[in-house]
């Protein structure tokens, strides 16, 4: 019993690599997330043993009050939050690394660490702590208690950069030589500061990449936490996290034909403020939710083009009612999924999934695409620069480049939307001028409601 | 430790790093956008193995107590993260279904 831990470390190790490969298949999903809490268990017990620590009885009172904040957590947010939720849940977690590197630190205060641990805690705390602060962030911009837009102002990228680089000197510092005292806690402040600048200039549409890169760098951390504690275990599960983190957002940024710097320092809102300035009061054509409702009565295939406007109006469960209204009227109802859509990458997937829309419905934008020229009505709900075909028309726009839904292509476009306000980004859209757009103004959830009202009463086309 | 058998350790460390760093990109690719919020939410609950290292600082009995308070304290954080991460990942999965509601099959 004596190697227990190593057992159990081991066996827990074997068990996250599945948890994470079951996770590529809806139908083998659920039985990854067993197996990833099973590895945690198995590696939280491993330790206990090891360290003989289970008599520790404020160790358990630790794990009680986590429990009891975790689970209100989890079940009491609506789904619409997950946003948010992943973000908050990051913030503890990330929280939890750097303080246990700070404790790490601090166990010796006569000898402090040195050489390669040292530059493994040195690297724990920086991305532990910078990560607590701008998961925080991005939970307020996701719950919208800090403001969503981009805040720039002159000289942003230099503050930031030469707060990284000062950080990065202590850090060094503190690596190569004895520091004094107050190297350690500045070091930390510098790391909390620099979360804070990283996320104010990064705006609601760039979420998906930012929290994906987050949890890229929760799982460095924890990374860099294995090689300070020569914890084999912690260094696998910390890579494969890392690892995920990272690819995640290499998608979402090219989903977005933008590049890692570009939106971490690009202040994407910034430079469409004179791009939206030029826009003129044009003429659009709008409808009624009866003109709707007759429109796609008479369709035979309609494409639904979800976006953040259905997530923020909840109107996912009126979005099921119309499709299946629909369909029972014989129309092919398919939905057109962006993979930027949202806050979150595949974001609107879990959505329809809480409305119970059959999963084989979703459509990947590549997958999509040419589908829409067959198209009698592509109805697009809450989606704004994932439909602008400036992206594919005009050098001149800032998204231009950017991989979007051809739904301009279907024969009638209807979209959605609260008002001619601009998205996040500010820039304009071409679509709602086009002479095949009917624009349908009004909150999605009510408008969806109405049409689906109106359904019933038509004869059949 | 000497000198030599620190820096081994260090190495097996960072091939073991660059492994399961590999295995993970690999792994991710192959995740379907379908699920990749459920994705997030799993990984972001398994970065949480950091409580390992906070139950090593809070049970270190040579440790000031400095250090165990801090540990505490990444405990409640870690467990937190474990619990809301796990539960969500698992409340989002149970929505997701392929066949139309008459067949009421789980997927």
């Amino acid at each position: 019993m004596e190697n227990f831990w190593q057992y159990s470390y081991l066996f827990a190790a074997v068990t996250i690599i599945l948890s994470i490969k079951w996770l590529n298949s809806p139908a083998t999903a659920r039985r990854g997330v067993l197996a990833g809490e099973i590895g945690m268990l198995f590696a939280v017990a491993g330790t206990l043993v090891h360290f003989d620590v289970l008599t520790v009885w404020q160790i358990w009172v630790a794990f009680l009050i986590g429990t009891a904040v975790g689970v209100p957590l989890a079940y009491l947010m609506p789904m619409t939050a997950v946003p948010q939720l992943t973000a908050l849940s990051h913030a503890f977690g990330t929280f939890a690394a750097g303080l246990v590197g700070a404790a790490e630190y601090y166990k010796d205060l006569n000898n402090p660490p040195t050489g390669f641990t040292m530059v493994a805690l040195a690297v724990e705390v920086l991305l532990g702590f910078l990560t607590f602060t701008a998961s925080i962030m991005a939970f307020g911009k996701l719950q919208e208690l800090v403001p969503t837009r981009p805040v720039t102002y002159k000289g942003q990228n230099f503050v930031n950069l030469s707060l990284l680089v000062f950080a990065i000197v202590l850090g060094v510092w503190l690596c190569v030589a004895p520091a004094p005292f107050w190297v350690f806690p500045t070091f930390i402040g510098m790391a909390l500061i620099f979360g804070v600048l990283l996320i104010i200039p990064i705006g609601g549409g760039d979420m998906p990449t930012v929290i994906a890169l987050l949890n890229s760098y929760a799982g460095m951390s924890a990374a860099a936490m294995g090689f300070a504690l020569d914890n084999k275990m912690l260094i696998i599960a910390g890579a494969l996290n890392a690892a995920s983190g990272f690819i995640l957002s290499v998608i979402m940024c090219k989903a977005m034909n933008r590049s890692f710097t570009n939106v971490l320092f690009g202040a994407f809102g910034q430079v469409q403020a004179s791009t939206a300035a030029q826009a003129q009061h044009r003429p659009v054509h709008s409808a009624t939710a009866e003109d709707a409702a007759e429109i796609l009565a008479s369709a035979r295939k309609v494409i639904i083009v979800p976006g953040y406007g259905m997530a923020v109006a909840q109107a996912q469960h009126k979005v099921r009612e119309l499709s299946d209204q629909l369909t029972k009227r014989g129309v092919d109802v398919q939905f057109a999924i962006h993979p930027v859509a949202g806050r979150m990458p595949g974001h609107m997937n879990v959505l329809l999934a809480e409305a119970d829309i059959p999963y084989d419905r979703l459509h990947e934008m590549e997958e999509i695409n040419g589908e829409f020229s067959e198209a009698d009505v592509a109805l697009v709900i809450g989606a704004n620069d994932v439909v602008n075909p400036a992206a594919r028309t005009d050098t001149n726009s800032p998204i231009y480049g950017m991989p979007i839904l051809d739904v301009d292509k279907a024969h009638t476009v209807m979209v959605i939307k609260r008002s001619m306000n601009p998205g996040f980004a500010g820039i304009d859209n071409e679509l709602y001028y086009m002479d095949h757009t009917l624009m349908l103004f009004g909150d999605a959830k009510s408008f969806v409601g109405e049409i689906v009202k109106e359904l019933p009463a038509l004869v059949h086309a | 430790m000497n000198a030599t058998t620190g820096f081994e350790l260090g190495i097996l460390s960072v091939y073991v790093f660059i492994l399961a760093g590999f295995l993970g990109l690999e792994l991710v690719r192959r995740v379907s956008p379908l699920l990749h919020t459920p994705l997030m939410s799993l990984t972001n609950a398994i970065s949480a193995i950091s409580v390992v290292g906070a139950i090593m600082v809070a049970g270190n009995k040579q440790a000031p107590q400095l250090s165990h308070i801090l540990g505490y304290i990444a405990i409640v954080m870690a467990t937190i993260n474990i619990v809301s991460g796990f539960l969500i990942t698992d409340r989002m999965l149970k929505m997701f279904r392929k066949k139309e509601p008459a067949k009421g099959k789980q997927a």
